[in-house]
């Protein structure tokens, strides 16, 4: 069968995919800093000048070192290099955050889009659960399931992920919802088309714009959370280092030793700016709204 | 001449989107201004209101209200010329109003803006609204619980209260529906009439431009390609883009009945 | 107007019925005997098996559901295990503090967040935008419990200006003990006049306050600067201008209202996020509230505390949202149609 109705997906040709870049000065260095980030902690273990030290090598006879150039950002209290446990923190915090946000996606984006495409009560019954889900806090809840199955990455990235997909099915809800009304789907509807062929070539293209937006910020929101998590114990464990624990562990020296909570702060903070950052120039560029508005 | 635009000259940064030669409207005249969208009928009508700038645009040239240059002039006075000089009325009536307020709120508002006092607004609202034929209790609406219709004849009534000189018409009847897009042509006729005032009516619809206005000129991206009397651009065209225009609206019995 | 209220409060209610089921599911999943919790390690078999009793373990599930939602209703939350008190009254001593701070923290991140969206969307492009942009974006990529030690750090120990521990000076306590009715010190001394302890409690709320207004404060400026400009771009707003009123008037008068509307909505989602945050931040800065019960509930697996802390935060962000659903129906005349 021929296509008679043309889908309206707002994809943007490469050329004023540049021209938006250069117009847009804080989406290309977001990007820039991002993909440093994604960077480094790929290349963690070639940049670390002591890789043992991010698994359960400990030093005895240097620790609590201040930052020196063999030490950039000093030792902590079993003597491990700061900077090579940073480097591998950019590791973990990133692979949570991939896996929360892929699986949230996942799990989210069918239940929205089917529930915002079909309408009436599959509607109805699918965003009162998501709604339940809402409802609990993501920390709590994080922190009621961890103390539930114990505290690591796996088990934190499992929570997180059962807070965080109800996020993505009221987006994609949405979304779904207003596409199903335009024209071209209900002519696909008229057409006889199947709802399942209309929502899969027709609706989810056209609901992944906001998807996008909103992955790109979550990473930074992701990795708040578990670093949350982590500082109170609930998710990585020494020897990981994850950047929250290392807040944690550092805590208590924080006004003698303060380069133990600033380095792997500064990191959380850095990481999560860069993701939110890129999140905003993503839907300054791909929202049409925020597009019309430039000339 | 009510209005004269000459050699008027809209661009976004490098881009010129519109180069009119010439546009004038007379005393009590009604001009139509016919082209596809996209065309730079809005921006002109929008750039004579000094709106354009706000837009991003450059504007250059010359537009003339009663022979007083606009391009150039401060924003105080323009802010005075506008509503009471000229008014605007556009294509989504009910989107045009405020949605948080009565639509009363903002009739009695601009009314006082332009120096009158509360009693005196009140009562040439009232006027107004019943030269439009409407209900003066429609005031205490919300946009949303007006029709297409209700809310487009409370914005000409507005022009009519504020005793402006020249309406701009920006698709004011696009939205709507055919009978009510017709009940609309009557009061605009009528209003040119009763209270003298001129009009630019800005329309892609060359049928309902044809019952309403006294000349016309067509648009193409951005420039004028024809300008004369409604009778003559229609029945007598000049150029292509005017002929292809109209051959494009539809006639009844001009098809081939299905077999 | 009521069939609305009246449908969103019956949706409400739903919402928590599924809340009030599912923490009891996760109640019950969560691995160790409340019984033998309760009556600690040396006790006899008979001691257990009275407190299975009490504790309503013996019967069999669907019973113990129902018990508990009964409970819920009558006020009977159960009884913590590590405090030996009803959980209901351990929430009522501890829950005000939280809610202080959260309420102060959002309150502070509303009033500074509109002001600077605003500015933002004012003066858009101009220095003062990007310096809003880029504050609202530290502050919502800023991880609290980090913002607080540095806090700390800096004004504690190297500027000795803001005390960093508490909710007011302990010493006042023998030369002006606050007579106790809220559990809130800032309110208990407001009410009994009591002036030196309400200036160390607002001396002692800063800090913490400004750490947990970091976040909601960020992304309401945020909001109110994208809900700014777009109803600036929106149609009625070039009718008014047309019109000729001023930027000012119409910046104020037309365009303000309709932005409103999706800030309401963000103060809901934020606050439930605060509070949590909250809790994060009360172990850092020694704050007697939900966040530091919890944290203890956590620890010894003290399954009702956990379930009553976890019900509790639910209904209060489910009581927000209907808050919020009801405001942006006064505020928006569309709405009340839905």
């Amino acid at each position: 069968m021929t296509e008679l109705v043309t889908s309206e997906v707002r994809l943007m040709p490469t050329s004023s995919l540049l021209r938006t870049v250069r117009a847009n000065p804080l989406l290309g260095v977001a990007a820039a800093l991002g993909l440093t980030l994604v960077l480094l902690a790929l290349l963690a273990p070639v940049l670390a000048p002591h890789p043992g030290d991010a698994g359960t090598a400990t030093h005895p006879l240097d620790t609590f070192l201040p930052p020196s150039a063999d030490h950039l950002f000093g030792t902590d209290p079993v003597g491990r290099d700061m900077f090579t446990r940073v480097l591998y923190g950019a590791r973990v915090s990133l692979a949570v955050s991939a896996v929360v946000i892929s699986l949230s996606i996942l799990i989210g984006l069918p239940v929205g889009v089917v529930a915002g495409t079909l309408g009436g009560i599959a509607d109805t019954v699918l965003m009162r659960i998501t709604d339940i889900f809402l409802a609990f806090p993501a920390l709590l809840l994080a922190l009621a399931l961890v103390a539930v199955l114990g505290p690591s990455v796996t088990n934190a990235t499992i929570a997180i992920t059962i807070t965080w997909w109800p996020w993505y099915a009221r987006l994609a809800r949405g979304q779904a919802a207003s596409v199903a009304g335009r024209p071209f789907v209900v002519a696909c509807r008229v057409l006889g088309l199947s709802p399942a062929r209309t929502i899969i070539r027709h609706v989810l293209p056209n609901s992944l714009t906001p998807v996008i937006v909103q992955a790109s910020a979550d990473v930074g929101g992701v990795i708040l959370t578990s670093a949350a998590l982590s500082f109170l114990g609930l998710g990585a464990q020494d020897p990981t280092p994850e950047w929250g624990l290392m807040v944690n562990q550092g805590q208590a020296y924080l006004t003698t030793q303060w380069w133990l909570v600033t380095f792997p702060g500064s990191a959380i903070l850095i990481t999560a700016l860069a993701f939110n950052l890129l999140g905003d120039g993503l839907r300054d560029m791909l929202d049409p709204r925020t597009r019309a508005r430039q000339p | 001449m009510k209005l004269l635009i000459r050699d008027l000259r809209i661009s976004f940064g490098e881009r010129t989107v519109v180069a009119l030669e010439q546009l004038a409207i007379d005393e009590g005249e009604i001009v139509g201004l016919v082209g596809e969208s996209g065309s730079g009928k809005s921006l002109t009508a929008l750039a004579t209101l000094g709106l354009a700038e706000a837009a991003g645009a450059t504007v250059e040239g010359s537009i003339r209200l009663n022979g007083v240059e606009l391009i150039g002039l401060s924003a105080r006075r323009m802010r005075d010329i506008r509503g009471r000089r000229i008014a605007m009325i556009f294509q989504n009536p009910v989107s045009a109003f405020t949605p948080v307020s009565r639509v009363g709120d903002v009739f009695i508002r601009a009314l006082r803006l332009h120096g009158a006092s509360r009693g005196d607004a009140n009562s040439r609202a009232h006027v107004a609204l019943r030269k439009t034929m409407l209900s003066p209790e429609l005031l205490h609406r919300y946009p949303h619980e007006l029709s297409g219709g209700q809310a487009q004849r409370i914005a000409i009534a507005l022009a009519v209260a504020l005793r402006s000189e020249l309406l701009l018409a920006d698709e004011p009847t696009s939205a709507l529906d055919v009978t009510v897009q017709a009940e609309i042509v009557e009061l605009l006729r009528f209003l040119r009439e009763r209270e003298g005032m001129s009009l630019l009516f800005i329309s892609h619809d060359l049928a309902v431009v044809a019952q309403l206005c006294d000349r016309i000129a067509v648009m193409r991206r951005g420039r004028a390609v024809e300008t004369g009397l409604t009778g003559d651009v229609l029945l007598r065209p000049v150029d292509s883009y005017t002929r292809e225009l109209i051959a494009a609206v539809p006639r009844l019995g001009a098809g081939k009945p299905p077999s | 107007m009521t069939y609305f209220f009246a449908r969103r409060v019956g949706l409400g209610l739903l919402v928590v019925a599924g809340v009030v089921v599912l923490t009891f599911v996760i109640a019950r999943v969560i691995p160790g005997d409340p019984a033998s919790s309760w009556v600690g390690p040396h006790a006899s078999a008979a001691q257990l098996r009275d407190a299975r009793h009490t504790l309503g373990l013996d019967r069999p599930l669907p019973i113990q559901l129902w018990r508990f939602v009964r409970g819920v209703l009558d006020g009977d939350w159960g009884m913590s295990i590590h405090t030996h008190q009803p959980v209901l009254s351990d929430l009522a001593t501890r829950a005000p503090a939280s809610l202080e701070l959260v309420t102060a923290a959002l309150l502070l991140a509303l009033a500074l967040g509109i002001l600077a969206g605003l500015v933002a969307a004012r003066w858009r492009g101009r220095p003062l935008d990007v310096l809003v942009r880029l504050t609202s974006v530290f502050g919502v990529s800023m991880p609290s419990f980090w913002f607080a030690l540095i806090l700390q750090l800096v004004f504690f120990q190297t500027l000795h200006a803001l005390p960093v521990s508490g909710e007011y000076d302990p010493a006042l306590d023998t030369t002006h003990p606050l007579a106790v009715h809220t559990h809130a010190p800032l309110l208990d001394a407001l009410v009994t006049a009591n002036w030196p302890v309400l200036g160390s409690a607002v001396s002692h709320l800063i800090l913490p306050m400004l750490v947990v207004a970091a976040y909601p404060g960020g992304v309401i400026a945020r909001m109110v600067r994208a809900s700014v400009l777009d109803t600036l771009g929106e149609e009625h707003v070039r009718m008014v201008r047309a019109l000729g009123f001023h930027e000012r008037t119409v910046f104020a008068r037309f365009a303000l209202k309709p932005s409103l509307n999706p800030v309401i909505s963000v103060t809901a989602l934020v606050f439930a996020y605060s509070l949590t945050n909250t809790f994060l931040v009360e172990a850092i800065f020694d704050w007697p509230g939900l966040g530091s019960y919890a944290a203890d509930a956590i620890q010894s697996l003290d399954t009702p505390a956990i379930v009553g802390v976890t019900l509790f935060v639910a209904l209060v962000y489910v009581a927000a949202n209907l808050a919020v659903d009801l405001a942006q129906a006064v505020l928006d005349p569309r709405i009340r149609l839905r």
